[in-house]
């Protein structure tokens, strides 16, 4: 069980690439505003290298918010988000990308009229396609269906072919650091446990580190070494996910009734 | 047959034949009296009262209620009509058999291109062989190079609006930077056409990325007024700033266009004694003709290989969905910019040959409604597609001269008749017949510029349904 409180001196010694368990993105009191309305409120969080961290939360707890603060859209007002040692919390957002993290956004934003080769294609567009050939075969051994719609428009796949597509996109540009933003909203059962599988067997073969986003906290906790709870814009709880999984205001706000 | 699939009742007899929908008569009446009714109101104040000065130059009003009547009576038949035919039961759509196209077709639609190239170049020759050099004037002038002109700018704006998805509107602006660009360098400096071409270029291209940056967070409706405001920006310039530009009285005696340096006169050193043929003032205007198809071929060269290339993928990315191409890693501030530039620099271009066509430029020239045109022709044509900008310019801008030809229509309506005189209003019904038919233009598929292996003859079928 890995807490906050043990992530933050680490993160003072220059944390070095390889080594699981290493600070990769930290977060401190991050505070992010829609105009007045303030929608993160201090925030701290880690994300270590080779782990599966979730971030659980109602809506409008301000989880997609800090998704896309991460990425400098909208950017934190306060605060300092730090990835391997190195302050992103000014860096334009496509600057960001090229540190090798990428984004599985909320509501995929998949190019809708280009086709799903062409919007691979855009995923591999930050390392100026030296793996290209390489990473499509392997997008297209994670996920057969995306090689069968290769030529077919991104707008014309399914939901779950899309969130699909959004994270193949993703993997495209082969990250380090993978943010998914609520990959099985709207998705069957079946689809969500298909890509939880390909998030964990990334995460186990290629120690890719993933930061999820869910409501889903169920599987989300299940899959996750660590976990947080947001409430309004606040973080209110952390530890592993079998720990939070077993706390009862867990339980009662987001497992009972839902699951 | 759909109804047999409902639970058949005992006793009942089962209906062999789904009944055509059955006619109703009154709710058709109902709805012609209606549309009659509203064009009565309509033609009340349009139709119903003939307005014109006299010779004092006081309103003289004419009642001329029969044409009112008359149209009303024509749209509630004509809304009859419409109800009573579609309410028949239309023939089951036939199976669609897979014909095999036959050989002479296949080769015709593979190299359709080349065909079409082959007769744009033949054009002038043809036309002058023909109708001889007095005749072929109008056709090679008013038809072919007017329209390759537009064809050009339709081009040059689909870059920005058709593949990079930021509405312009001030378009024509960079289509007077050009113009007055070769205006001003040739009758100042007396450079050649061949050395302005280029720098009007280079200055539209400029005068993009001065528009790019304060709209660079701009998208849609926003970004419409600015480019709009633009647009008469640089207008209004040039009306105002008499010292450079010579205000409305415009730049006049511009050098006529060369072939490489060699005029086209009657003279010693002229193009006709240079390749020892007769002179004629129609080898000016066929040359103008071969310079402007030319241009316009570059500019589709130009854009159909950036749209293979990393930044033409990048501006369409950027039309589907900004935020995520920034969180792909692409500097979208760069990429808007380039769209805008190379699509003012073919504006540029385009400009510039247009003042060696004319002779002589004056802000007249650069209107809002040229914008409006340029746009019109790249939305009627399918945003995005070459060929379809292509055709729209056709109808568009040679429907617009054809309308001067139609000399006969004046004995029908009168000698007073002037078939130019309703542009607007055939262009007007042509948009709203093409958003009831084509939404999304004349060709609305967009061809996807990387294949996986080859091109698939069904995949431009498959990828047609849905979104886009």
């Amino acid at each position: 069980m890995t807490l906050l409180t043990e992530a933050a001196p680490a993160r003072a010694a220059a944390p070095g690439r390889e080594g699981a368990g290493k600070p990769m993105l930290s977060i401190r009191g991050v505070q992010t505003y829609y105009g007045k309305i303030c929608a993160l409120k201090g925030i701290d969080l880690d994300v270590n290298q080779g782990e599966i961290v979730t971030l659980i939360g109602a809506n409008g707890a301000g989880k997609s918010t800090l998704m896309m603060t991460i990425f400098g859209n909208p950017r934190a007002r306060e605060g300092s988000i730090t990835y391997e040692g190195r302050d992103i919390t000014q860096m334009a957002t496509h600057e960001i990308a090229r540190l090798e993290i990428a984004q599985s956004p909320e509501g995929r934003r998949i190019f809708p009229r280009m086709t799903v080769y062409e919007n691979l294609q855009m995923g591999a567009a930050i390392n100026k396609f030296a793996y290209f050939d390489q990473d499509l075969e392997r997008a297209f051994t994670i996920f057969p269906r995306l090689k069968e719609r290769a030529q077919q428009r991104g707008g014309t796949l399914s939901g779950g072919e899309q969130q699909m597509l959004a994270i193949a996109r993703a993997l495209m540009s082969r990250p380090r650091l993978l943010l998914l933003d609520e990959p099985s909203l709207g998705l069957a059962p079946l689809i969500v446990k298909q890509i939880f599988d390909v998030i964990r067997d990334l995460n186990k073969t290629e120690g890719l580190t993933v930061f999820l986003v869910e409501q889903n906290a169920f599987h989300a906790l299940k899959l996750a070494d660590r976990g947080y709870v947001m409430v309004n814009g606040l973080v209110t709880m952390s530890g592993s996910g079998q720990e939070l999984l077993s706390r009862p205001e867990v339980r009662a706000a987001y497992l009972e009734g839902g699951h | 047959m759909l109804m047999e699939t409902a639970k058949p009742v005992p006793g009942a007899p089962t209906k062999a034949a789904a009944p055509a929908p059955a006619f109703d008569l009154v709710a058709a009446l109902k709805s012609a009296a209606f549309s009659a009714i509203v064009t009565l109101g309509l033609g009340f104040p349009l139709l119903a009262y003939d307005t014109h000065p006299d010779i004092s130059n006081a309103l003289i009003v004419v009642p001329r209620w029969s044409w009112a009547i008359v149209a009303a009576v024509v749209v509630f038949a004509g809304r009859f009509l419409g109800l009573l035919l579609n309410a028949r039961p239309r023939a089951a759509k036939r199976p669609q058999q897979l014909r095999v196209p036959s050989r002479g077709e296949t080769l015709l639609k593979a190299n359709l291109v080349w065909f079409a190239l082959a007769a744009l170049v033949a054009f002038p020759i043809v036309m002058l062989g023909l109708l001889g050099s007095g005749g072929s004037l109008k056709w090679i002038n008013n038809y072919g190079i007017q329209i390759l002109i537009y064809v050009m700018l339709g081009w040059g704006l689909n870059i920005v609006v058709g593949l990079a998805g930021l509405l312009d509107l001030g378009y024509v602006a960079f289509y007077a930077v050009g113009a007055y660009s070769y205006a001003l360098l040739s009758t100042t400096y007396g450079l050649s056409f061949w050395i302005c071409l280029p720098l009007a270029g280079i200055l539209a291209a400029f005068w993009g990325m001065i528009l790019g940056f304060p709209v660079l967070r701009l998208r849609g409706d926003y970004l419409a007024i600015v480019t709009l405001a633009f647009g008469e920006i640089i207008r209004i310039v040039l009306i105002n700033w008499t010292d450079l530009t010579n205000g409305y009285a415009g730049i006049a005696s511009i050098p006529r266009a060369t072939f490489f340096g060699v005029p086209f006169v009657d003279d010693e050193g002229g193009f006709s004694r240079l390749f020892g043929i007769e002179y004629s003032p129609i080898q000016r205007t066929i040359f103008l003709f071969y310079v402007i198809l030319a241009l316009a071929l570059l500019t589709n060269f130009v854009t159909l290989r950036l749209r293979r290339l990393p930044v033409g993928r990048a501006w369409e990315a950027l039309r589907e969905d900004e935020i995520a191409c920034r969180s792909l890693g692409i500097n979208t501030v760069n990429t808007k910019l380039t769209a805008f530039a190379l699509g003012a620099m073919f504006g540029g271009f385009a400009g510039s040959f247009f003042a060696v066509r004319q002779g002589f430029v004056s802000p007249e020239s650069f209107t809002f409604i040229e914008s409006a045109t340029i746009l019109a022709i790249v939305v009627l044509g399918g945003m995005g597609s070459q060929i379809g900008v292509a055709i729209a310019a056709t109808v568009l801008i040679g429907g617009t001269e054809l309308l001067r030809e139609l000399d006969f229509l004046k004995r029908i309506f009168g000698e007073g008749f002037d078939p130019v005189q309703y542009r607007m209003l055939i262009f007007g019904g042509g948009m709203v017949l093409m958003m009831i038919w084509r939404p999304r233009g004349i060709i609305a598929t967009r061809q996807p510029s990387i294949f996986l292996k080859q091109r698939k003859a069904i995949s431009s079928d498959m990828v047609k349904e849905g979104h886009g």
